[in-house]
């Protein structure tokens, strides 16, 4: 089971950072915006970290196991086609979630 | 104070749309929770004290994963990195006293950023800024702690919604690539997640980030350092 004391210290860690790169930039207005290095990385990252993250949550996939992989890219590709068609968030991850779910649970009661 | 009520509920007003869209997310929040083996009061502590949406669903991963408190640190840097620039035009300078100021930029979402990117929210009171953000707030902690009391009920068999957290991060990589098209970025931060999840699974996160990080920077300073002292 998860220690407590370890579940704690990641929140509050994860809410110290995140609350200091919100209240920080208020105190220094001027070199945010006039950094050019931080504008390049500030357009360019997150799009990169997403993607990033995106493979990370699927890391422990075995894309030599059809039943594993074929899951996975089914419900992507459900995924993306419709956030590309219709742009509504809540709709593309339900609808792609759901249908993982429903393969996966399939499968593993047929197994 | 008839008027500071009005300012409220004006600022509910512009919440309650956005809150269709966050509520479905809040629940599977919840439930990814209670699926993980943490109990109910765990994601209120989430919802309360991290507030901020993708890093929370990735925080329940980490979690599952026994993540080093290292590896949660970065991440969280990384993900948030971003709002560094919301206080460029975020009308902090309307929400008057430190107490109201440390909220506002405790609570200071990309839902309430989008919110207050409007040229007449810059003369939006306090009462109706501070409104927009604690009822965003509320609405995702009664979502997420639905969630992970309904979670519980969820029988065994039903398996795979851990994959709500990778539909939700393609789903945000779609929504940046339409701010920022730019396909070697994509191939650059692909090359580098693949590279990392080679060296280590566990370590992944740390080395891929890190990587794309430092590729950045380095090509940032050699296109400065090409184009010259002119410039």
């Amino acid at each position: 089971m998860t220690e407590p004391w370890y579940v704690l210290s990641g929140i509050l860690l994860a809410g110290a950072i995140t609350w200091a790169l919100r209240a920080l930039p208020f105190a220094m207005l001027a070199p945010i915006r006039h950094s050019r290095l931080l504008a390049y990385l500030g357009e360019r990252m997150p799009l990169g970290i997403m993607l990033i993250l995106a493979v990370y949550t699927v890391r422990n996939v075995n894309v030599t196991e059809v039943s594993a992989f074929v899951p996975v890219l089914l419900a992507l590709t459900i995924t993306v086609v419709l956030h590309l068609w219709r742009s509504n968030m809540t709709l593309s991850v339900l609808a792609g979630t759901g249908i993982y779910v429903l393969m996966m649970s399939l499968i593993a009661m047929n197994l | 104070m008839t008027n500071t009520r009005s300012e409220i509920l004006a600022g509910w007003k512009v919440v309650l749309p956005v809150s269709i869209g966050v509520i479905p997310l809040g629940l599977a929040l919840g439930v990814l929770v209670a699926q993980s083996g943490l109990a109910w009061y765990w994601a209120l502590l989430i919802s309360l004290i991290v507030f901020a949406g993708s890093m929370e669903f990735l925080l329940v991963g980490l979690f599952a994963a026994a993540a080093p408190l290292t590896q949660i640190a970065l991440s969280a840097f990384l993900v948030n990195f971003r709002h560094v620039f919301y206080a460029l035009t975020f009308p902090l300078h309307r929400v008057d006293g430190i107490g109201w100021k440390a909220y506002s930029t405790f609570t200071l979402t990309d839902e309430a950023y989008g919110l207050t990117t409007s040229k007449d929210a810059q003369t939006w009171s306090r009462a109706k800024i501070l409104a927009i953000q604690g009822g965003l707030q509320i609405v995702w902690i009664l979502a997420v702690v639905t969630g992970a009391l309904l979670g519980g009920l969820i029988p065994p068999e039903i398996i795979g919604i851990d994959f709500a957290v990778t539909a939700l991060f393609v789903v945000l990589a779609i929504e940046a690539y339409k701010a920022m098209k730019s396909l070697p970025v994509v191939a650059l931060a692909l090359l580098c997640a693949l590279v990392g999840a080679l060296i280590s699974k566990e370590h992944m996160l740390l080395i891929s980030m890190g990587m794309f990080a430092v590729a950045l920077t380095s090509s940032y300073l050699f296109a400065n350092h090409r184009r010259g002292e002119d410039d």
